[in-house]
C-alpha cells in the first residue's frame, strides 16, 4: 500500500494536467449550436468543419506559417551567435565576464510589457516592421541569454583537457569547435534549441505588437478573431488544438534531455 | 571557476551576443527613459517634466494596487507550486519506459503557447458550459469566474499551477536522479526513514536546482501578461489587474507615454532586484 501512495499522486496529477487539454479538444469537434445549446461532456455529433475553416481560410493557416518561419529564424541566430559566446563564457576569464554574463540575465527579466511600445517604435524606424526578421530579432531578447546560459552550463561540462589536446594536436580553433568540441555538446544545442523554439513560440504580445498583416502569427489571429467575429469558441479551440501539436512533437525528440535543459545543464 | 585562462580576446567570441541583445535592449531601454521624464500633448512635442511621474506613480492608489495584487499573485504561486513540483518529482518513478510518458505529458503545458492557456482555461471554466465550471455549480459552488473576484483569482492561480507546476517538477525530478546510489544505501545502513532521508539527502542535494527553479518562477510569473489578459482581461472590475495588465493598458490603451514609461521603470527595477538576490545567492552556492 504504501508503495502505490505515490504512484495515485502522479495518475491524479496527470489527470489534473490532461483534462484542459481534453475539453479543447473536444470543444474542437464540437458544432456551435452543441458548444452554446447546453453542456455536454462528449461531442454528440462529431465535426470537422472547424478544422477545415482553418485549413482553407488564408488567413488562419498562413498565421501558423508565418509563426513557424519567425521561431525558425530566431532559434537559427540565437543558437549562432550563443555558441560562441557560451564558450567563451566557459573557458576564459576576460574584463568584465561576470558583470556582462548579469546583464545578459537582465534582459530574460524584462517584462515584454515593458518593452512593446518602444520596439514597435523601434522596427518602424528601421522599416522592419511587420516582417518575420522583425519577430525573430526581438525575440532574441530572452532566447539569447537563455541558450547562452544553458550552452555554457552544458560546455563547463566538458573537461578542458579535450580543448588543451586538441590545440596540441595542431587543430586550429574553428576546425577544432565545429569537428570536435561541438559533437561532444550535441545534446546541449538540441536542448537549447528547443527552449529557444518553445519561448518563441508561447510569445504573444511582441509578436502581436511587431506585426500586422503580412507576418502576423496565429497567436495573434486568434485574439483577432475572439474579439471581433464573435464568440466562435469552436474554431478557436479548433486553432488551440493546432497549436500544441508541433510543441508535442518537439518534446518527443527531447524527452531524456528536457530535465537538464531545465536546469540549465548544471545537474 | 578556477580552470579559466585569462584571454581578452575572449570578447570578440562574445562581440555578436552584445551587439544583437544591446540593439534590442539598449535602444527601448533609453526611449522608455526619455518618455519618462517628458510630457506630450501630442504631434511629436515634448517638454521636460523631470521626475514628475515618477512622483504622481509612486503616490498613485492605482499602481499600490496593482503591485500589490502582483505580490500576491506571485508568492501565492510560488508557495503551491514549489513544494508541489518537488512532491511530484518524488512521486515519479526512476526508470523503466514510464519515465518518458511521465516527462512528455508533464511538459506539455508547457509548449502550449501562453494565449492559448488563457482560451483554454476560459472555456474551461466557463460557468455554464465549461467542464469545471459546470462540475463546481452542478455540485453547489457558486461558481463564476466572469462576476465574481474570488472565484477569478482561484482560477488565475490554478492556471498558472497547471501550466507551470511541471517546470518545477522536471528540475526536481533532475536534480533528485543526479543523486549517487551510495547515499540512499547509507541512509539505509542507518535505518533513515523516508522523512530523514528528505530532510538530510534529497532537500540539500536539491538546493541548486530549487534556486534555479525560484528564480524561473518569480521572473515570468512577476512578468505575467497573456494568461490573465485572456483569462480574464482584468476583470471583474480590477480584481486580477495586474502590473502588466495594468502598464499595457496605460501605454497602449490611453497612450499615456510619460506615466507608462516611469512605471516600465520602476517595474524593471524592482524585477532587477531581486533577481538579483536570488542570482548572488545562486552563484554563491555554485562557488561553494
Amino acid at each position: 500500500m504504501r508503495a502505490r501512495l505515490p504512484t495515485v499522486a502522479l495518475i491524479l496529477y496527470i489527470v489534473f494536467l490532461m483534462l484542459p487539454i481534453y475539453w479543447l479538444v473536444a470543444m474542437s469537434f464540437k458544432t456551435t449550436n452543441e458548444i452554446l445549446g447546453g453542456f455536454t461532456l462528449f461531442p454528440q455529433v462529431w465535426t470537422l468543419e472547424n478544422y477545415l475553416t482553418i485549413l482553407t481560410d488564408p488567413t488562419w493557416y498562413w498565421g501558423y506559417i508565418n509563426s513557424i518561419i519567425y521561431v525558425t529564424l530566431n532559434t537559427v541566430l540565437a543558437i549562432a551567435v550563443a555558441l560562441p559566446a557560451a564558450y567563451a563564457f566557459s573557458r576564459y576569464r576576460f574584463l568584465g565576464d561576470k558583470h556582462l554574463f548579469f546583464w545578459l540575465l537582465t534582459n530574460r527579466m524584462a517584462p515584454p510589457a515593458v518593452f512593446a511600445l518602444p520596439f514597435f517604435q523601434l522596427y518602424s524606424a528601421i522599416g522592419l516592421f511587420d516582417t518575420h526578421i522583425a519577430v525573430a530579432l526581438a525575440h532574441c531578447l530572452f532566447n539569447i541569454p537563455l541558450a547562452v546560459w544553458i550552452l555554457e552550463g552544458f560546455m563547463s561540462g566538458v573537461p578542458k583537457e579535450l580543448d588543451e589536446t586538441a590545440y596540441v594536436d595542431g587543430y586550429s580553433f574553428p576546425h577544432f569547435f565545429t569537428r570536435i568540441f561541438l559533437p561532444n555538446i550535441s545534446s546541449g544545442v538540441g536542448v537549447a534549441a528547443f527552449f529557444c523554439f518553445m519561448f518563441s513560440w508561447v510569445e504573444m504580445l511582441l509578436a502581436k505588437t511587431l506585426t500586422a498583416v503580412e507576418a502576423k502569427p496565429i497567436v495573434a489571429t486568434m485574439t483577432r478573431t475572439a474579439s471581433t467575429a464573435g464568440y466562435d469558441l469552436g474554431l478557436l479551440a479548433a486553432a488551440g488544438v493546432l497549436t500544441i501539436i508541433p510543441g508535442a512533437i518537439v518534446i518527443y525528440f527531447v524527452r531524456n534531455y528536457i530535465a537538464r535543459g531545465f536546469a540549465l545543464g548544471r545537474v | 571557476m578556477s580552470g579559466k585562462t585569462d584571454n581578452q580576446r575572449a570578447w570578440f567570441l562574445v562581440l555578436p551576443v552584445v551587439l544583437l541583445v544591446a540593439f534590442n535592449a539598449l535602444v527601448p531601454l533609453m526611449t522608455v527613459v526619455n518618455y519618462s521624464v517628458q510630457e506630450t500633448f501630442g504631434n511629436n512635442i515634448f517638454f521636460w517634466h523631470g521626475v514628475g511621474w515618477f512622483q504622481d506613480l509612486l503616490r498613485s492608489e492605482r499602481f499600490h494596487a496593482a503591485l500589490g495584487r502582483q505580490l500576491l499573485f506571485t508568492f501565492t504561486i510560488l508557495l503551491i507550486e514549489v513544494p508541489l513540483g518537488v512532491a511530484i518529482a518524488l512521486c515519479m518513478p526512476k526508470k523503466g519506459i514510464w519515465v518518458s510518458v511521465c516527462l512528455v505529458l508533464m511538459a506539455l503545458p508547457l509548449l502550449v503557447p501562453w494565449n492559448v492557456v488563457g482560451a483554454m482555461w476560459n472555456i474551461f471554466a466557463l460557468p455554464d458550459i465549461g467542464l469545471l465550471g459546470w462540475s463546481l455549480n452542478t455540485l453547489g459552488f457558486e461558481y463564476n469566474m466572469t462576476q465574481q473576484p474570488l472565484s477569478a483569482w482561484i482560477t488565475l492561480v490554478v492556471m498558472d499551477v497547471w501550466h507551470w507546476t511541471s517546470l518545477v517538477a522536471l528540475l526536481a525530478y533532475a536534480g533528485l536522479i543526479a543523486i549517487p546510489e551510495a547515499y540512499y544505501q547509507a541512509a539505509k545502513i542507518d535505518g533513515a526513514k523516508a522523512w530523514a532521508v528528505f530532510r538530510y539527502i534529497q532537500l540539500p542535494k536539491l538546493g541548486r536546482v530549487l534556486t534555479i527553479a525560484l528564480l524561473l518562477r518569480f521572473m515570468d510569473s512577476f512578468m505575467i501578461y497573456t494568461e490573465p489578459f485572456v483569462l480574464t482581461g482584468g476583470g471583474p472590475g480590477n480584481a486580477t489587474t495586474l502590473l502588466s495588465i495594468d502598464l499595457v493598458k496605460i501605454a497602449l490603451g490611453q497612450f499615456d507615454l510619460g506615466p507608462a514609461a516611469a512605471m516600465s521603470i520602476i517595474y524593471f527595477l524592482i524585477t532587477l532586484a531581486i533577481c538579483w538576490v536570488f542570482y548572488t545567492l545562486m552563484t554563491r552556492n555554485e562557488a561553494r
